[in-house]
């Protein structure tokens, strides 16, 4: 069945801002579906919130809308755009959601709109957990026992059939909301309440508990003909009980026969026909009993999903990409296989190598988290690692995780262990936490028995004897050294995955010694490719990684190469923006005739796709590894300075002739802060007074001679880690504190002699701005946006809102911060990007900071102006010049913008609502959305209801201000109140407001002091009485009311603003939409000078 | 476990470093093959068809969930040794009761273990299939025994894995008789289901067969070069037209041959559990599990229709008569190992003795 040509224009839904659960992958398989069905001749319209990503770039569609992913607005671009059909399986969940509610609103039928891929009753079948059990039974699958519940009492009845442990899961929720596990009754009675509580409709799924069993997931892709295909198996390393997401996960399973794993491909497949999902890619998860085999399906999901392009990136098979064409009417048998270019995707790809997955987690950056895995997913990014055996497969991940680990232990961090006593170490390894394969390692070391290890973890054997294997190796490795080791133990320390730093550690030597040892014994790595058939056919793409065998599979071209080093694990403060910047350079590199070379080892992203550069190396980004692949490829330059921190940190030990644009040196000056401060001085350029100290007396002495408040933080590190505002001594005196005991470990953020504690005076009130520019070798600077952040300096810039153009800066300070940067581009040498960071108060500009590097918001800027600032960037460090740039048509003098571009942050307290909502200096957010429209006030709601935090029509504010805040505080009441809101205060609030004239409805408790009618704010905010919450924090406190009244509003779903000049800023979206009707624009209008102020009004 | 120094030395030269595994064996030699699938290492093992044959396993870890009768696909093994990139040192698995280790030595088959199995495979894959020898003799010694092996062309390899007697499985209605050519256990299950089937040698003559008065003939798999059997494309000739047919890998090339149909050898055979195989009547494509290095010509089969094709080469993967009752696949719907998506041809025999007898058995 070929293509269908009966439709022509295709709706495809993105999965929005970057959150925990869904992340970057879908960007990946979003990115890939559209480019094959342009080039499938189809027209694609996209629609995602999302600024930061691939797809959203408009070359990847025909028409883009970065838009908020809600009813009415998608509604409006159908009506717009009158696409045939609608794909929904590309964009996670939330694209899924959103597509059943256009189908339940009638919207589609209305505008005529197909559902391809999969329809409405296969969603629903596969989605509502219940009669997803009951379609699994009836096709005689076995799954978890069951019941559901309403009532206390009820699920006390299920249980008193099912007994204890359960698992409770709420209906409706999103996210994994309420579940939990019990495995006593005041467990029970606990996560039952809490589940009920969750639920809007009060139903919860009481199910056995199987947690401990042996978890799996298959990758099941079919076609119209009916033909369906497993194109990876997955073993989670982490028994059931602990989220896939949050799992450490293995390619293809390791412990299964064959006679069980044809059972489980039985049941995928009858499980995928049975749900109906007509074409493409569905996960489906399995749970197996270690001692009978037993098997129960656990969910399936009908779409492309995060195990999706992990599949993808561990077998070379393009799921998305597939999975797009068999939307449109193909069948696996009609399409080839990229990587052998001859044989046909209807088959089921074989691999001869170990693929091991890592997730990674921000505990460190949620106080308030207990840093437990259960079966909510935690984690915000993850990392993949490719070895011809799981013991290489597994240490190459530990080291990809940028966590300051050299492998599974044998490494600095790993005496953190040693405190442990033997009992305190297994009641550790229990838990799943991001430590427990440390702890197991450990634990094996120490002798202790792998049974007693497997009784507490319930890690297969298997696994746990393959770390074993580690762990006597280097007991052997011990008693040797690196001058007296043979061909042969070189060959095997190697094939059992250790690093040449471990080594290092463990010899208590250098790592070039090591090294040269090792390269004197004759010991290199060879490179083997990912080609889907374990090397039956020939593969035509370069998709490699290392390991240690005989021979190397890859033939180094000689054309000018560039190397290009990836971002890594996405984490807070360092995602998907990077991934974007890295692809662009691969692109318009590749435009300008390099050959380029990616390496990465984050799957979920593009540039870790096989088609993104003209070769890839999927590994770790460590020193030892980048070298290795310097020396096979050669490279004539190294780009450094797209993939954020990680390959920056990884600079100054690269041959400098070799990096490409700005010289590290220069990286280096403008984040040592001697060199720094006497860079701004010599300038002219004003800073926030400050100094270093690697002591609390040097501390001391800095705030004696700056005045608190001061902002305390490390050097080299990204996203405000460890950042703290300081008001007076005594929290002077812990923050020092933390910082020493993180130093000592060696962590990121830790405090030590070669990495002082940055002290600065906090600026308060100040408006904080960020620009982006770039600067040619000819000393031109190009300046390519300046951002107003919505919130004042302290937030975090990543974690508060901006504008671009700026709304309240005046034309001289635009000139000054213009000039500012200019000056210092220049006198950093800077070829490439650079990003800087002011604080404005009083008409008075101070320069935060410098990054001559890709910032967060290169992405931003491109899409909010059209200027392609990354390839751009690519371009000038390579050796072009702006002008030369501009003649040849790469891009135009940005002009007056006609629109209005707001960038708002995403933040992960709705999943963690223990997690104090307040913004700091310490970024939290995950991910961003856009808002585009033609007032600020129009883009700044877009934008709130992009990331979920919908500005309210009407109802009762609550207003709990700091006593700097209650001018301000005065403005907005009054607006509010003229926009028709009712307002609740706490006493000293109400006291002020009232003076001023402003009526208050209800007069709300303080904590504690609740009396009669008096309620306090949580309770108010839990009777749903309340529709925003206007706080500002105190500044200085233990944990104030301010928190509890955050986290209930956080609990509650309640839109929680914590500074004032945000509460400003929902005032003019309220205003602004009441006043406009609402309109979308996609980029490629917005972009075309010509076509400026299109909107409509 | 001693590490045992071993190599791996093919006929045109090429060594490969490894360490002794199995069973204790100066020199295995046999043709040197690859096997793609990532689970079923027993049965691939156990299965008859390899007699002449080392195999190499694609899939790096190989014993993982150890060994147990219940996966034996034969009660010997014909195979002449294994290669590995790693032999787990530990199994672990509900269903086994001893480890891969052990299980060869007990069967005193060698194997060789971290061997850079991609290189040899990618070295097959281009050189074509090969004879060569391995173990812990010299690599002088085992370029010897690599030159003096006669590999697979030619050889009736049969003859050493087919039942010296006739014997009975199942107590299905139906009455088939099997030809064994190295018959793998699981087909005699599959047929056992619905029939009683005498198993019989491989050289028993048509005549005999006959007599036996059966619903049907089955026609089993089995190691190397069809051209070599002893007698049995002239057995299955006379068969044709007098009671249905079905054959399997071996059999489908040897009912080829009795139909006066071409064999051709493939450059590497396909070995594995994940070809596709398109069936030209209905269009949809199984994943399926494959063993041969000898193949069907295409159009040379006369009074046949092509049914079956194996997509990644576009080779000859089933026949059907136009005129009387007989088809062939030549992958393996039994799976055991792999996917059973074509389990349903043990339907079509079933189908195809209801439309000759009649509805009943
Ligand atoms: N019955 C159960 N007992 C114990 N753990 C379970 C059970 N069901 C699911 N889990 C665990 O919870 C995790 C999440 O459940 P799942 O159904 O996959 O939901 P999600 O949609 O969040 O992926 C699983 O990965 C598994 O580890
Ligand atoms: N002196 C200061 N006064 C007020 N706020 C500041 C000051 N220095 C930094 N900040 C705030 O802290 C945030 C993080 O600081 P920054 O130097 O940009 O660190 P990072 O490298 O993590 O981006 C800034 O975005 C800003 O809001
Ligand atoms: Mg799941
Ligand atoms: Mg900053």
């Amino acid at each position: 069945m070929p293509r269908r040509d009966d439709i022509h224009r295709l709706l495809i839904i993105g999965s929005g801002p970057i959150v925990i659960g869904q992340a970057c992958e879908f960007d990946y398989s979003g990115t890939q579906a559209c480019r094959v069905l342009r080039e499938e001749g189809y027209e694609v319209i996209l629609a995602n919130s999302n600024p930061a990503t691939i797809m959203t770039d408009p070359d990847f569609a025909d028409r883009t809308y970065v838009e908020p992913l809600t009813v009415p607005v998608l509604e409006k671009i159908i009506e717009r755009e009158r696409p045939d059909a609608l794909l929904p399986t590309l964009g996670g969940q939330t694209a899924l959601n959103l597509a059943m509610d256009l189908q339940k609103a009638g919207i589609l039928e209305r505008y005529g709109v197909e559902m391809i891929g999969a329809d409405a009753e296969a969603i629903e079948t596969a989605e509502d957990r219940h009669r997803f059990k009951e379609a699994m039974l009836e096709i005689g699958l076995d799954v978890p026992r069951s019941g559901i519940a309403h009532t206390m009492d009820e699920a006390r009845e299920v249980i008193a059939e099912l007994g204890l442990p359960v698992i409770i899961r709420p209906a409706y929720i999103l996210g994994g909301r309420g579940t939990g596990i019990a495995s006593t009754p005041e467990e029970f009675e606990k996560v039952c309440a809490n589940g009920l509580d969750a639920s809007p409709i009060s139903e919860i799924l009481v199910e056995q508990s199987i947690a401990g069993w042996k978890e799996y997931e298959l990758e099941v892709m079919r076609d119209r003909a009916d033909n369906c295909v497993i194109i990876c198996s997955i073993e989670n390393v982490d028994p059931m009980g602990v989220h896939t997401g949050d799992s450490i996960t293995v390619a293809p399973v390791q412990t299964l026969a064959d006679v069980e794993y044809q059972e489980m491909r039985d049941a995928a497949l009858a499980c995928i026909r049975r749900v109906g999902v007509e074409t493409g890619g569905s996960n489906v998860q399995f749970a197996v009993e270690p001692g009978t085999g037993r098997q129960v399906v656990i969910e399936m999901n009908p779409r492309v999903s995060r195990s999706s392009a992990l599949a993808s990136k561990a077998t070379g098979f393009p799921i998305a990409k597939i999975a797009a064409r068999l939307a449109v009417g193909y069948t696996l048998d009609e399409i080839t296989n990229d990587i052998t270019g001859e044989t046909p995707a209807s088959f089921e790809p074989t691999i001869d190598y170990v693929v091991t997955k890592i997730p990674r987690w921000a505990f460190e950056k949620l106080p308030g988290l207990d840093g437990v895995l259960g079966t909510q997913m935690q984690a915000v990014g993850e990392v993949m690692s490719i070895g011809r055996t799981f013991t290489e497969s597994v240490q190459k991940a530990c080291r990809s995780l940028e966590l300051g680990r050299l492998g599974l232990n044998c490494d600095p961090a790993e005496t953190l262990m040693d405190e442990l006593s033997d009992d305190a170490l297994l009641d550790a390894l229990a838990v799943g936490t991001p430590d427990r394969l440390f702890q197991v390692e450990a634990a094996l070391r120490r002798g202790i028995d792998p049974d007693v290890v497997y009784d507490r973890c319930r890690i297969d054997p298997w696994f746990l004897d393959q770390m074993l294997m580690i762990t006597e190796e280097r007991a052997h490795l011990a008693e040797r050294s690196a001058g007296a080791l043979s061909r042969a133990e070189w060959r095997r320390a190697k094939r059992l995955g250790f690093s040449d730093a471990q080594l290092a550690y463990l010899w208590a030597t250098t790592i070039e010694e090591v090294r040269s040892a090792r390269v004197a014994a004759g010991v290199t790595p060879t490179y083997k490719t990912v080609d889907t058939c374990a090397a039956e056919f020939e593969a035509k793409t370069p998709y490699h990684y290392s390991t240690w065998e005989d021979t190397d599979e890859i033939a180094p071209s000689d054309r000018p190469k560039v190397m290009i080093l990836g971002s890594g694990p996405n984490r807070i403060g360092q995602g998907i923006e990077f991934d974007y910047c890295c692809v662009h350079a691969s692109f318009s590199l590749a435009e300008a005739g390099y050959e380029t070379i990616m390496v990465n080892c984050n799957p979920e992203t593009v540039s870790t796709d096989y088609d993104t550069s003209d070769r890839l190396y999927f590994e770790p980004l460590t020193l030892e590894d980048v070298q290795n692949i310097i020396d096979v490829e050669q490279p004539d330059k190294i780009v450094v300075s797209l993939g954020g921190q990680t390959p920056l940190k990884l600079a100054n030990e690269l041959p400098p002739e070799l990096v490409a644009g700005t010289p590290p040196a220069s990286i280096d000056a403008a984040e040592d802060r001697d060199l720094w401060n006497k860079l701004c001085e010599r300038l002219g350029i004003p800073q926030p007074p400050g100094g270093t100290a690697t002591d609390l007396a040097q501390a001391r002495a800095v705030c004696e001679q700056v005045g608190f408040p001061v902002l305390v933080r490390p050097s080299y590190v990204l996203g405000g880690r460890a950042m703290t505002i300081v008001y007076d001594d005594e929290q002077l005196v812990s923050a020092m504190a933390e910082l020493a005991a993180a130093g000592s470990l060696g962590r990121e953020g830790g405090l030590s002699a070669e990495r002082p504690v940055l002290i600065d005076r906090f600026l308060e009130d100040a408006i904080e701005v960020d620009v982006d520019a770039v600067r040619d070798h000819t000393g031109e600077v190009l300046i390519g946006g300046i951002m107003e952040h919505v919130e004042e300096a302290g937030v975090h810039s990543g974690d508060s809102a901006c504008t671009l153009p700026p709304q309240t800066l005046p034309p001289h300070t635009l000139d000054e911060l213009r000039s500012h940067v200019t000056v210092l581009a220049t006198e950093l040498e800077v070829i490439g990007l650079l990003n800087v960071q002011f604080a404005v108060r009083d008409d008075q500009v101070f320069v935060i900071e410098a990054n001559p590097r890709a910032s967060r918001t290169v992405p931003f800027v491109a899409k909010a102006t059209g200027l392609p600032l990354a390839a751009v960037a690519s371009r000038v460090m390579l050796g072009s010049s702006l002008a030369d740039l501009r003649t040849e048509g790469l891009y135009e003098e940005p002009g007056r913008m006609g629109h209005v571009a707001v960038k708002e942050a995403v933040l992960p307290f709705r999943r963690f609502p223990e997690v104090d909502a307040m913004l700091g200096p310490e970024m939290r957010s995950t991910g961003e959305v856009m808002g585009i429209d033609t007032t600020f006030g129009l883009s700044f709601d877009k934008g709130q209801a992009a990331a979920g935090g919908e500005l309210p029509e009407d109802g009762l504010v609550f207003f709990s201000l700091a006593d700097r805040d209650k001018e301000a505080g005065l403005d907005v009441a009054r607006r509010l109140r003229r926009l028709g809101f009712e307002i609740a205060a706490t006493d000293g609030t109400a006291a002020a407001l009232r003076a001023a004239g402003i009526p208050v409805a209800v007069d709300v408790a303080k904590i504690g002091e609740e009396a009669g009618e008096r309620v306090d704010a949580p309770t108010l905010i839990e009777q749903g009485r309340v529709v925003m919450v206007v706080n500002t924090p105190r500044g200085r406190g233990a944990r104030a009311d301010g928190a509890y009244i955050r986290t209930a509003a956080t609990a509650q779903g309640v839109t929680v603003i914590t500074t004032m000049s945000a509460a400003l800023a929902a005032v003019h979206g309220v205003t602004d939409r009441r006043a406009y009707p609402l309109e979308v624009r996609c980029l490629q209008e917005l972009h075309e000078p010509s076509l400026q102020l299109t909107f409509d009004r | 476990m001693t590490i045992r120094d071993g190599a791996l030395v093919l006929v045109d030269g090429e060594v490969f470093e490894g360490e002794a595994i199995g069973a204790e064996a100066p020199i295995s030699s046999g043709e040197v093959v690859f096997n793609t699938a990532m689970t079923g290492y027993q049965e691939i093992i156990t299965d008859p068809s390899y007699a002449g044959q080392i195999i190499t396993f694609t899939y790096p870890h190989i014993g993982n969930y150890g060994v147990t009768p219940d996966d034996e696909e034969s009660r010997g093994i014909a195979c002449r040794g294994v290669i590995v990139r790693e032999l787990a040192r530990r199994r672990s698995s509900w269903r086994a009761d001893g480890d891969l280790d052990t299980y060869l030595r007990e069967r005193n088959l060698a194997g060789i273990g971290g061997i850079d199995t991609r290189r040899l495979t990618r070295h097959l894959r281009d050189s074509g299939a090969m004879v060569g020898a391995f173990g812990t003799a010299s690599e002088g010694e085992l370029l010897a025994a690599a030159n003096a092996e006669p590999g697979t062309d030619g050889v009736d390899l049969v003859a050493t894995v087919t039942t010296p007697e006739p014997y009975t499985v199942g107590d299905g209605p139906w009455r088939v008789v099997a030809y064994d050519f190295g018959m793998k256990r699981n087909i005699a299950n599959l047929l056992g289901e619905f029939a009683t089937v005498e198993v019989v040698p491989a050289d028993t003559p048509a005549a005999d067969v006959l007599a036996m008065e059966p619903h049907g003939v089955f026609l089993s798999n089995g190691p190397g070069d069809p051209e070599a059997v002893e007698g049995a494309p002239e057995a299955v000739r006379q068969l044709i037209g007098e009671v249905p047919i079905f054959g399997i890998c071996l059999g489908h090339q040897i009912l080829a041959l009795a139909l006066g149909g071409e064999i051709t050898k493939l450059p590497f055979g396909h070995h594995g559990a994940n070809h596709p195989v398109r069936d030209n009547r209905t269009g949809t494509v199984a994943i399926t599990s494959q063993n041969h290095n000898f193949a069907v010509v295409d159009g040379s089969v006369p009074g046949a229709d092509v049914t079956h094709v194996n997509l990644n080469d576009h080779t000859v993967a089933g026949i059907s008569c136009r005129d009387v009752p007989a088809f062939a696949v030549q992958h393996h719907p039994e799976a055991s190992p792999g996917p059973h998506d074509a389990q349903a041809l043990f339907g079509d025999f079933v189908e195809l003795l209801e439309s000759v007898h009649g509805r009943t058995a």
